[in-house]
């Protein structure tokens, strides 16, 4: 017997529930910022075709314009020179079945609520697996730092030094990537590695180690409280763009509802 | 200094009305040098005669070669007389209205716009300026330093910032708290600096929220929202715009990098001018004549890059050159009320783009200090410092040459 059946009557009956991660795209939440010489990504814009107006009397429409890197997005193993030679490596073909994957949640709020640059450890995961189990392979790993409630100039943190943000240091997210062998590692902030991640060894060693292996990138996700410590189920399908390294997109997280057994 | 009366609800909003703006098209020529503050009257090439007003042909020896040439700016009042009820509905409105009749040192006699304080008889320094109709006229006003600010006819040609409300659009520019300081100092009721992406630092902000009468707001030009947003709570308050919105990133047109930078410059200096002046241009046109102090003057801050092409700064200098191929329509909606443009050309500013440009390079005081005398002069065009006025002059003569000097970094 299929077991869509059992899912869509756990939906119906609110034995499982529907977790939004997404934050709304709107034109001024912050894009990472490069040092000028190179080339920006552009933020969001909306710009309206009509409105019930002189532009198109009877309906409303808009043209929409940003970079793949902005607002909640996914990184496909393209986006980074690691991982350029990775079949499958963007968007348009990375395989179906990548898109609904479970998920694991560390809780490094109380880390993040004394220290802007906090990092994740392996032996912080090791704390976590010590509850919860190891960390499934083909699995996404979400650090929940509640850094989506921060808005505007408080969730870029930018600094004379660069952005002041936490993140994964690289020992822990080359042990994920190879030893426990996830499928992607999710953030609340604007990229999946920490503001100060230029600096580590290798640079920015959460793109570095994921795409190098074909795995993959979320950030700036939203509601990881509502989502238990495992047992959450990700959907992750981000738009299909031609040679994409990654785009925006609805990120959805089927979770155990009160009614659950 | 009292603020100006606030409106009365009750009231209609006073139509723009124009003075007269018919001239032949030889009395256009005048336009420019008006514009730019010149006192430039038509000279006969052939026999040296000045003439006034401009003539098809000389009036002593009829040849018909008369090009602008400076003039000397004294004169003498013959007689001096006060309209009291003219016939002409915008003057009517504005009476009484003082006109004299001057003896120009230059030769001909022209009827003129009178300062209150010149009677017969007395020696007048004239200036060519642009009505509000935008067409040039004559106006005398006594020999020595004197407040222009008192005469209500030279304030009716001018845009002094005085009892105005001001919009500077980017808050970041070099400019921008400079020309707040000294927009208040020149008796604006209120300045706004538009801020964009509030998220990224911004260092001068505590100095602007620290002048009294300064207030950032949230602008952001690459936005439809953001600039119809600040529409909805000020475009019927700005009476001087001063629009101060510029993104540089230099490269020639073949970098890697050129095409995405120059797409974002083209969104703030281009279609970011398109999308202010969609906003404001209309709301300030209606309000040319709205109360005592009525929208006056749109000031458009360009790099001269934009007039000037710079091989080194392609997508800078497309931008601006689209941004100033949109003059000529702001100019005619903001004309409809009587409003001026005003372009204030600029050379290399003393910023980090700049930084391999020789100095003496521009400070944003200066850039302020020679806006705001060019608003109470009520000028249209202004350039300023020696190195834009310079590379403006070696264009005109050779462009090409001037061109490979750039190229080569010869400036």
């Amino acid at each position: 017997m299929s077991a869509l059946p059992l899912l869509m009557d756990a939906l119906g009956a609110g034995s499982v529930r529907v977790v939004d991660l997404t934050q709304t795209l709107t034109e001024d939440f912050p894009t990472i910022v490069l040092p000028p010489e190179f080339a920006q990504s552009a933020t969001v814009r909306i710009e309206r075709l009509s409105r019930y107006d002189a532009a198109g009397p009877a309906w409303y429409w808009n043209n929409l314009s940003f970079g793949e890197h902005t607002g909640t997005h996914f990184d496909a193993p393209a986006h980074w020179f690691t991982g350029r030679d990775r079949p499958l490596g963007t968007v348009d073909t990375m395989p179906a079945a990548d898109m609904i994957a479970p998920a694991c949640v560390i809780d490094c709020t109380e880390g993040t609520a004394v220290d802007d640059d906090y990092l994740l450890t392996r032996e912080a995961v090791e704390t976590w697996e010590m509850e919860h189990g190891p960390v499934p392979a083909r699995s996404w790993v979400l650090m929940r730092t509640g850094w989506s409630r921060r808005q505007g100039a408080a969730y870029a943190n930018l600094r004379e030094d660069g952005a002041h943000t936490p993140g994964p240091d690289a020992e822990v997210m080359e042990w994920l990537v190879h030893d426990r062998g996830i499928l992607g590692f999710g953030t609340e902030t604007i990229g999946t590695d920490a503001g100060q991640g230029s600096h580590f060894s290798p640079p920015f060693p959460a793109h570095h180690f994921l795409h190098g292996a074909g795995r993959y990138g979320l950030q700036c996700l939203t509601a990881l409280d509502q989502l238990p410590p495992t047992g959450a189920v990700l959907v992750t399908a981000p738009l299909k763009v031609h040679e994409g390294s990654g785009s925006p997109l609805r990120v959805l997280a089927l979770v155990p509802g009160a009614a659950a057994g | 200094m009292q603020d100006p009366i606030r409106k009365n609800p009750l009231k209609k909003t006073r139509t723009a009305l124009l003075p007269p703006a018919a001239r032949s098209r030889k009395a256009h020529l005048l336009i420019p040098p008006a514009g730019r503050g010149e006192f430039a009257l038509p000279r006969c090439a052939a026999c040296g005669a000045f003439a006034w007003p401009v003539p098809e042909a000389c009036p002593v020896c009829l040849s018909p070669d008369l090009p602008l040439t400076a003039a000397p700016r004294g004169g003498e009042v013959i007689s001096a007389t006060t309209a009291e009820v003219p016939a002409d509905l915008y003057f009517r409105e504005r009476a009484p209205w003082r006109v004299g009749l001057v003896a120009m040192d230059c030769g001909p006699q022209a009827l003129v716009h009178l300062h209150p304080e010149a009677g017969q008889g007395d020696r007048v320094r004239l200036s060519l300026v642009l009505d509000r109709a935008g067409q040039a006229v004559l106006h005398a006003a006594p020999e020595g330093e004197r407040d222009m600010a008192s005469d209500p006819q030279w304030q009716e040609m001018a845009a002094d910032p005085r009892r105005r409300r001001v919009l500077i659009t980017d808050a970041r520019h070099v400019a921008a708290l400079p020309l707040a300081q000294a927009l208040l100092a020149a008796g604006a009721r209120q300045v706004w600096l538009g801020l964009d992406e509030a998220w990224k630092p911004f260092a001068g902000a505590d100095a602007i929220r620290a002048l009294e009468g300064a207030e950032l707001v949230p602008l952001d030009l690459r936005s439809d929202r953001s600039v119809g947003d600040l529409a909805r709570d000020l475009g019927g308050k700005v009476e001087i715009l001063v629009n101060t919105a510029d993104l540089l990133r230099p490269g020639m047109a073949f970098a890697p990098s050129v095409p995405a930078q120059t797409r974002e410059m083209m969104e703030v200096a281009a279609f970011g001018l398109m999308r202010l002046m969609r906003e404001f241009a209309p709301a300030m046109a209606s309000r040319g004549a709205d109360g005592t102090a009525p929208a006056a003057a749109w000031v458009n801050v360009t790099p001269v890059i934009a007039r000037v092409p710079h091989p080194r700064f392609t997508g800078y200098g497309t931008a601006h050159a689209a941004a100033l191929a949109l003059a000529p329509a702001l100019r005619q909606t903001l004309g409809t009320g009587g409003v001026r443009l005003m372009t204030a050309f600029t050379g290399p500013t003393d910023t980090d783009w700049f930084d391999a440009f020789p100095h003496p390079k521009l400070t944003g005081r200066a850039i302020a200090t020679e806006i705001v005398a060019a608003l109470k002069a009520g000028r249209e065009e202004l350039v300023i410092g020696d190195l834009a006025r310079d590379w403006l002059k070696r264009h005109a003569e050779n462009p090409r040459a001037l061109e490979a000097e750039l190229a080569r970094g010869q400036y």
